[in-house]
């Protein structure tokens, strides 16, 4: 942006009129050509997040509802009140804590294997990429039928391996179910994370990796004093994404156990979805779609303020 | 972008006080309704009507009657939707200030919310008056709340019991022991006993309105219903609190499959074609699937009945019947009605009585009909004289919920019976 200001400075001094001239008409066909982009955000994000934001200060109880008193902040205290409100919201930072250490883990070792100098390396990065590329529902649809009870893949392994000696329920209990979802979730996102990474293992120099040889560092010191400090970076970018998708998280869990058994996998967005279009309590809707915009915004704040105190990130 | 970046914030600004100006205009409703309104249109055009994926009459079946109709009425087209049961109530929701659908479907449960909340249509004017002589007593109630009709009945339908024959008669039992509930947990112990069946019983008890279906087909033969007289829920009353402790006894005897906490009817259903299951509640459609051979192992091993009486000597089946609505919204009404009409007529219904029901009584009296399906036409005939309705309220789905949710903790063991009922109820009468 600077330099497009700098550069058009120098031409403006030189040919002032003509120059400004062709700045207006410049300006005026950005206009134009922003225009059909700035009305779809407008249109599908801004206003949208507007009009919720309005519609939860009011008791709205039907999708057709003419009849709208308004309440104030009633709707947040009653969402608030609401027990049902803190088991979801609990239940959400478990599977987001528990699904973003997972994928971390799992993505800084795969990440590893795939910066490695293998042969058909390529190969490999594509084949990884593959879980990410389907879509959710897709392998929402796929894992509930692995972990059928009657018919499930898994059921099938873990039987003829002899670790179970009889088929489980894997969605059937709301514990273990919570359990199930978050791996279903983890198979999905770590490609996502791993690719984060390796972007970041990437541009860490070689030379570095040479001179901790030669001072016969081991691989544990390596890791610890040249990959992680220099990978923090990446690794705030994916916590923070990670945590945001995770707190939203709905599809797999529509798509796998639709927030049963008991509400053992109802998690907040889904609790949200229930209360606005099931309920028609649209009010209440709105709202608890705000709480959960503070709560995601609480939560990175408080991430980025650590990783900037830690002294080593970018950000 | 710099040179441009006031013009970009002009922009932005237009777009502001555009927006201001929207939410100022609609100010007298937030949600922006009331501003259109539905219209009768000319009895012609395109019918838009949401069907849902279900075992009985399939979209095959719902191709070939609009066909007939389209053949019939050469200025209407008929576009269906297709979506699961599971996702049709929230579908009708959202679409329905838009007026995507002119027609869809409506579950029993749903007239309460439906007309009180101005989705469906008031089709009382529309209803011809023979019809309430005609039409199967009870069916045409699917789409009534308080005395008026919000929707045409489209196949009544309830749960019957579903045996396999060959597990039954394994074991030296017949048909007369399957009578009592009592009686089938017996004959269900001898079959886990003796032939190779670790869970004899299969239900649909997953967190869905599956489980509130089971669940009241089991409380109308322990005597109970869902709501007192002043139509509060009341399933924490000694019947309930009986019907769900047999659930739970059911499941800790292990003559019921514990993963039934995740099946919907369709997992019993195909529990039941794989010969793992012996005894099942379902709907009445599902004897076609069963002898299907290609994805039936138990082609004509599975025979049906009316559903066993419990210990109130009672056999009601659950009212699953559904209907068909005119969205509020929808510009073509007219036009709507000569489908719904059609729909719902008994020559279209009985063409497709292998799947599915018919709702007139004269069908019921047709030898040759009843001939095609003997065995569910004398099951159901049976049953759709005394049905167990569920409750009747604005906020069903929610009381719903809050039931499954409850009925759920006691099935796996978290709450007793009597306490999940407990909860259940206070939260229901709460709100």
């Amino acid at each position: 942006m600077s330099t497009a200001k700098t550069g058009s400075a120098t031409t403006e001094t030189a040919r002032m009129r003509p120059a400004k001239r062709r700045r207006e008409n410049q300006g005026r066909l950005a206009f134009w050509l922003l225009l059909p982009a700035s009305v779809a955000v407008f249109g599908v994000i801004v206003y949208p997040i507007l009009r919720t934001l309005l519609i939860s200060f009011f008791e709205v109880t039907s999708v057709l509802a003419v009849d709208t008193p308004f309440v104030g902040f009633a709707n947040y205290l009653s969402a608030l009140s609401d027990s049902g409100f803190w088991s979801a919201m609990g239940r959400t930072l478990y599977f987001t804590l528990t699904s973003t250490a997972l994928e971390l883990v799992l993505g800084l070792g795969l990440a590893s294997l795939l910066s490695a100098p293998l042969k058909f390396r390529w190969l490999f990065r594509a084949v990884v990429v593959l879980p990410w590329a389907v879509p959710t529902i897709v392998s929402a649809a796929m894992w509930k039928g692995i972990f059928n009870a009657e018919y499930g893949a898994l059921n099938a392994v873990l039987f003829q391996f002899g670790l179970i000696d009889s088929y489980h329920a894997w969605l059937g209990d709301p514990a273990l179910a919570l359990n199930m979802v978050i791996l279903a979730d983890v198979w999905k996102t770590t490609p996502l994370v791993a690719f984060f990474l390796l972007a970041g293992l990437s541009s860490i120099p070689k030379e570095l990796y040479e001179a901790a040889r030669l001072d016969r560092a081991g691989w544990v010191r390596i890791f610890r004093s040249i990959v992680l400090p220099l990978l923090v970076p990446s690794i705030a970018i994916v916590v923070v994404l990670r945590t945001v998708e995770a707190f939203k998280v709905f599809d797999i869990v529509y798509g796998m156990t639709r927030g049963g058994p008991a509400n053992g996998t109802q998690t907040i967005a889904y609790y949200t979805y229930v209360t606005a279009f099931s309920d028609q309590n649209y009010g209440v809707g709105s709202a608890l779609s705000y709480l959960i915009v503070v709560v995601i915004l609480l939560l990175s704040a408080v991430y980025l303020r650590t990783l900037r105190r830690s002294g080593m990130s970018a950000l | 972008m710099g040179i441009n970046s006031k013009r970009v914030k002009k922009a932005g600004a237009v777009a502001a006080s555009m927006m201001v100006g929207a939410l100022a205009l609609s100010g007298c409703s937030v949600t922006g309704a009331g501003t259109t309104e539905g219209a009768k249109g000319d009895g012609t055009g395109t019918v838009n009507a949401l069907f849902m994926k279900q075992a009985g009459y399939s979209e095959d079946d719902v191709a070939k009657m609009i066909a007939e109709f389209e053949a019939q009425n050469p200025e209407i087209t008929v576009e269906p939707t297709f979506v699961s049961y599971e996702a049709l109530h929230d579908k009708i929701v959202t679409a329905a200030p838009a007026g995507t659908y002119d027609v869809f479907l409506t579950d029993v449960i749903w007239p309460a919310e439906f007309a009180s909340k101005g989705v469906a249509l008031d089709l009382t004017d529309r209803i011809p008056e023979s019809w309430k002589d005609d039409v199967l007593g009870g069916a045409l109630d699917t789409g009534k709340y308080q005395d008026k009709y919000y929707g045409v009945p489209l196949f009544p339908s309830t749960k019957l019991f579903y045996y396999n024959t060959e597990l039954v008669e394994s074991v030296g039992a017949t048909e007369a022991d399957l009578q009592t509930w009592d009686g089938v947990l017996d004959v269900a112990a001898k079959i886990k006993e003796q032939e190779n069946i670790e869970f004899p019983l299969a239900w649909s008890w997953s967190q869905a309105e599956a489980l509130i279906c089971d669940y009241a087909q089991l409380l109308g033969s322990f005597g109970g219903e869902f709501t007192d007289a002043d139509g509060n829920l009341a399933i924490n009353s000694p019947e309930g609190v009986e019907t769900l402790q047999w659930m739970m006894d059911s499941m800790e005897s292990g003559l019921t499959n514990p993963a039934s906490t995740t099946f919907l009817e369709d997992d019993v259903t195909k529990s039941l074609a794989q010969g793992q299951t012996a005894f099942a509640l379902n709907w009445e459609s599902t004897l076609r699937d069963l002898d299907d051979p290609s994805i039936s192992k138990v082609v004509g091993k599975v025979a049906v009945m009316q559903t066993p009486a419990g210990p109130s000597g009672d056999r009601r089946g659950v009212n699953g019947s559904m209907a068909m609505s005119i969205g509020s919204q929808s510009k073509n009404q007219d036009a709507a009605w000569t489908f719904v009409e059609f729909m719902s007529s008994q020559e279209n219904q009985e063409q497709y009585a292998a799947s599915s029901m018919p709702n007139w009584k004269a069908s019921y009296e047709n030898a040759e009909l009843t001939k095609s399906n003997p065995a569910v036409f004398k099951a159901a005939g049976q049953q759709f004289d005394d049905m167990i309705a569920r409750p009747v309220m604005e906020s069903y789905n929610s009381v719903s919920q809050t039931i499954q949710v409850e009925l759920q903790n006691a099935l796996l063991g978290k709450k007793t019976a009597q306490e999940a009922l407990d909860d259940a109820v206070a939260a229901a009468n709460k709100g």
